[in-house]
C-alpha cells in the first residue's frame, strides 16, 4: 500500500520526516556518491559560522555505550564560502529541503551570518544552533539561558525576511520548556531538539580525557528517552513546529518521536556508525505504518 | 563507500595478540581500509586491507582494547558488516623504478597490497620490517617471496638486525626514487627524517564515521586541513606536521 509520508514545515513541503542532524551528514556532497541524497526529507548542513574554523584538537570522538561524544568545534569554511560554494555544490544534485546550520559567538555574528543564509537562493530552512557544547564563550551559553535565547531569535528574525527559523536548543539546562517558549515568544518559526549532551570519558591506563577538549557532546542511541521526553514537554507547550532529533536510529523511532510531538525527525549519531542509516530508515517506514494501520504519517504529530 | 555483509572464513592468532582475519563476500575491495561493525560497540573499527582479490580480504589486528577483543573472538563462518571503499591509499605511480617501503609493527598489513601494485607494474620493491620482538613478526615469508630485497629488525635483537627500522635501513642501503612507510607515528617521524627524497606515511587518527562526513579526523597539513579518514590516511612526507 502506498504510504503518505511527506509532512510541512512552516509551508515547505519535505517529501518525508527524516532529515540527517547537522555535523553529521557534512555538507551532503560528501555522501553523494553513497546513495542518492533525494531520498532524504532534507538535510541540515554542517554547523557554519562567519570566519572559517579549524575547529579543536583531536581526538574529538570517543566512544560511549550507545553513544558517542564528539567535540570536533565547528570546523567550516565560513559563511561566504557556504552560500557561494556549498549549498550551490549540492543544489546540482539534490532538490529536497536544505536547512542551514547557524553558529555564532556574539549575537553580530549570528546576525551577520543568518542574513547572508537568508539571501541564499538554495536554503530553505534556517537552523540557528545556540546549544554546540563544543566551542569556548559560544554557542551554548546562548541556548541556556531564556533571556539570551530570545535576543539571539530577536536579532536574526530582524534579518531574516524569506526563510523559516528554527533555533536548535540544548538539552544541557534545567528547564526546557522555558527557553523554548522565549524563543517562540521572540519570533521563532520553528525549534529543533536536542543538541548533545556534554559528556566527557577518561582513558583510564593513561589517566586523561579521552577527547583532547577534556569535555564534548554525548548523542546516540542512548539519548533518546531524554531527548524523546524534552521534544514532547515542547511541543505541548508550544504552538510552533518542532523537528525532533537525539538517538533516532530506526522507523520506530521517527515514528515515535512524531507522535510526542515533533513533526520532521532528525538523525545525527547514527550515520556515523552507518552511513546507510537515514535511506534505511526511510525505506523501512511504509511497513511500519502499515503494521500500525497509519495512512499519513502527518496523522500521527502530537497524537500522545 | 558500501555497506556490505562479510563472512568470516579465518580468524586466527598468528603472533603476539596479532590475528589474521580473513573475510569472504562479494567484489573486489577497492579503498585502504576497511569499516567493520563490531556486535555490541558503537562506532566500526577502522583496519587496513592487507590483500584484496575477488570475494576476498585479508586484514591483519592487534587485539588492543575491547573492541579488538570481542573481534578475536568471533568464530569462523560468523557474518560481520563492512563498509568497504575507504581512504586513499599509496600512489603506486609515485614511485618510477625501484621503491623502499618501511613498516613497523601491522604497518606491515597495507604495505603489503601496495608492494603487490609496485611488483605488477614491474617496479623494484625493497621492504625493511621492523618488530618489537620476534614474537610479533607476521609476513616475513609473503614479502620474502615477492620482494627484490628485504631486511628484518626488531628492538631486542631477538631476530634479524638489532634497532629500530632506521638501523636497518642504514645496514641495507637500498636504491630507491620514492619510499612509503606505515606504523606507529614515531617511527613515521624518524623514517621521513632521516630518509632522503619524496614519500608517503600512512596516518592514524581516532575516526567517527571514517568515510569524510563528520570531520572528526582533520588535522593540520602543509597543504591545508586534511581528513584522515578520506583525503588520507596517506599524506605525502612533504605535507605530514608531527
Ligand atoms: C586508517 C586506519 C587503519 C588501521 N589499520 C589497522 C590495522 O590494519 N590493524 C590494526 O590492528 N589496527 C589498525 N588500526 C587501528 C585500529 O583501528 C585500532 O587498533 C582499533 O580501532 C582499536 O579498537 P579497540 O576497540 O580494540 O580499542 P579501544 O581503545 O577500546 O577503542 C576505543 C575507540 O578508540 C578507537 N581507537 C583506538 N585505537 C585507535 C587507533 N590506533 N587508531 C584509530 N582509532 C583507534 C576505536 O576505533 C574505538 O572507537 C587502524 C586505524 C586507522 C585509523
Ligand atoms: C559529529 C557531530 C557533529 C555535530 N555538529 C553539529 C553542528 O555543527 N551543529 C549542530 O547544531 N549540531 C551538531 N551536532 C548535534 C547533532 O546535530 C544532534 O543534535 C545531536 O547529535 C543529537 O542527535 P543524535 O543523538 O541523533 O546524534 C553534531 C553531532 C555530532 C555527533
Ligand atoms: S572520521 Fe568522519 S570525516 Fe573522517
Amino acid at each position: 500500500m502506498v504510504k503518505d509520508l511527506s509532512i510541512e514545515l512552516c509551508g515547505i513541503k519535505l517529501a518525508n520526516p527524516v532529515v540527517p542532524a547537522s555535523g553529521t551528514f557534512g555538507f551532503g556532497l560528501e555522501l553523494a556518491d553513497s546513495f542518492n541524497l533525494n531520498i532524504l526529507g532534507g538535510i541540515s548542513l554542517k554547523g557554519t559560522t562567519l570566519e572559517p574554523r579549524y575547529g579543536n584538537p583531536t581526538p574529538r570522538v570517543a566512544e560511549c555505550h550507545d553513544g558517542m561524544i564528539n567535540s570536533v568545534g565547528l570546523q567550516n569554511p565560513g559563511i561566504d564560502a557556504l552560500v557561494s560554494q556549498k549549498v550551490p555544490a549540492l543544489r546540482k544534485v539534490y532538490d529536497g529541503c536544505i536547512i542551514a546550520n547557524i553558529s555564532g559567538f556574539s549575537i553580530d555574528e549570528y546576525r551577520t551570518c543568518c542574513a547572508k543564509a537568508d539571501a541564499c537562493e538554495g536554503i530553505d530552512i534556517i537552523e540557528v544552533n545556540i546549544s554546540c557544547p563544543n566551542v569556548h564563550n559560544g554557542g551554548m551559553a546562548f541556548g541556556t539561558s531564556p533571556d539570551a535565547a530570545a535576543d539571539v531569535t530577536r536579532a536574526v528574525k530582524s534579518v531574516c525576511k524569506n526563510k523559516p527559523v528554527f533555533i536548535k536548543l540544548s538539552p544541557n539546562v534545567t528547564d526546557i520548556v522555558a527557553i523554548a517558549r522565549a524563543c517562540e515568544d521572540a519570533g521563532a518559526d520553528g525549534l529543533t531538539l536536542v543538541n548533545t549532551f556534554l559528556g566527557m570519558r577518561i582513558d583510564i591506563k593513561q589517566r586523561k580525557p579521552v577527547i583532547a577538549n577534556t569535555m564534548g557532546g554525548y548523542s546516540g542511541r542512548a539519548v533518546f528517552p531524554v531527548a524523546l521526553r524534552m521534544v514532547y514537554q515542547v511541543a505541548h507547550a508550544c504552538k510552533i513546529p518542532v523537528m525532533g532529533c537525539g538517538g533516532v536510529a530506526s522507523a520506530e523511532d521517527v515514528i515515535e518521536m512524531m507522535m510526542a510531538g515533533a513533526t520532521a525527525v532528525q538523525v545525527g549519531a547514527e550515520n556515523l556508525r552507518n552511513p546507510f542509516a537515514c535511506p534505511e530508515i526511510i525505506e523501512a517506514l511504509p511497513d511500519k505504518l502499515e503494521d500500525l494501520n497509519i495512512e499519513s504519517i502527518k496523522d500521527i504529530i502530537k497524537v500522545v | 563507500m558500501k555497506k556490505q555483509s562479510y563472512t568470516i572464513a579465518e580468524n586466527r592468532l598468528v603472533a603476539t595478540k596479532t590475528y589474521k582475519l580473513v573475510l569472504e563476500g562479494e567484489g573486489l575491495v577497492d579503498g585502504e581500509f576497511v569499516n567493520l561493525e563490531i556486535p555490541g560497540f558503537y562506532l566500526r573499527r577502522p583496519i587496513s586491507v592487507c590483500d584484496a582479490e575477488e570475494g576476498r580480504i585479508t586484514l591483519y589486528y592487534k587485539t588492543v582494547g575491547k573492541g579488538t577483543a570481542f573481534l578475536a573472538d568471533l568464530p569462523e563462518g560468523s557474518k560481520i558488516g563492512v563498509l568497504t571503499g575507504l581512504g586513499r591509499g599509496f600512489d603506486a605511480d609515485a614511485c618510477k623504478e625501484e621503491a623502499l617501503l618501511v613498516a613497523g609493527g601491522l604497518g606491515a598489513a597495507p604495505l603489503y597490497l601496495l608492494a603487490k601494485k609496485l611488483k605488477a607494474q614491474g617496479k623494484k620493491v625493497n621492504v625493511v620490517l621492523g618488530f618489537n620482538k620476534a614474537d610479533e613478526i607476521v609476513l616475513v615469508d609473503e614479502y620474502k617471496a615477492l620482494c627484490d630485497s628485504f631486511e628484518l629488525a626488531t628492538l631486542d635483537g631477538s631476530a634479524g638486525i638489532k634497532g629500530f627500522v632506521t638501523d636497518a635501513i642504514s645496514a641495507m642501503k637500498p636504491n630507491y626514487d620514492f619510499f612509503y612507510t606505515c606504523g606507529p607515528m614515531v617511527m613515521m617521524r624518524a623514517v621521513c627524517g632521516a630518509l632522503e627524497g619524496s614519500g608517503e606515511a600512512s596516518l592514524e587518527e581516532r575516526m567517527g564515521c571514517g568515510a569524510g562526513f563528520c570531520y572528526c579526523c582533520s588535522i593540520h597539513t602543509a597543504a591545508g586541513t586534511k581528513r584522515v579518514c578520506k583525503d588520507g590516511p596517506v599524506f605525502k612526507k612533504e605535507d605530514i606536521i608531527w
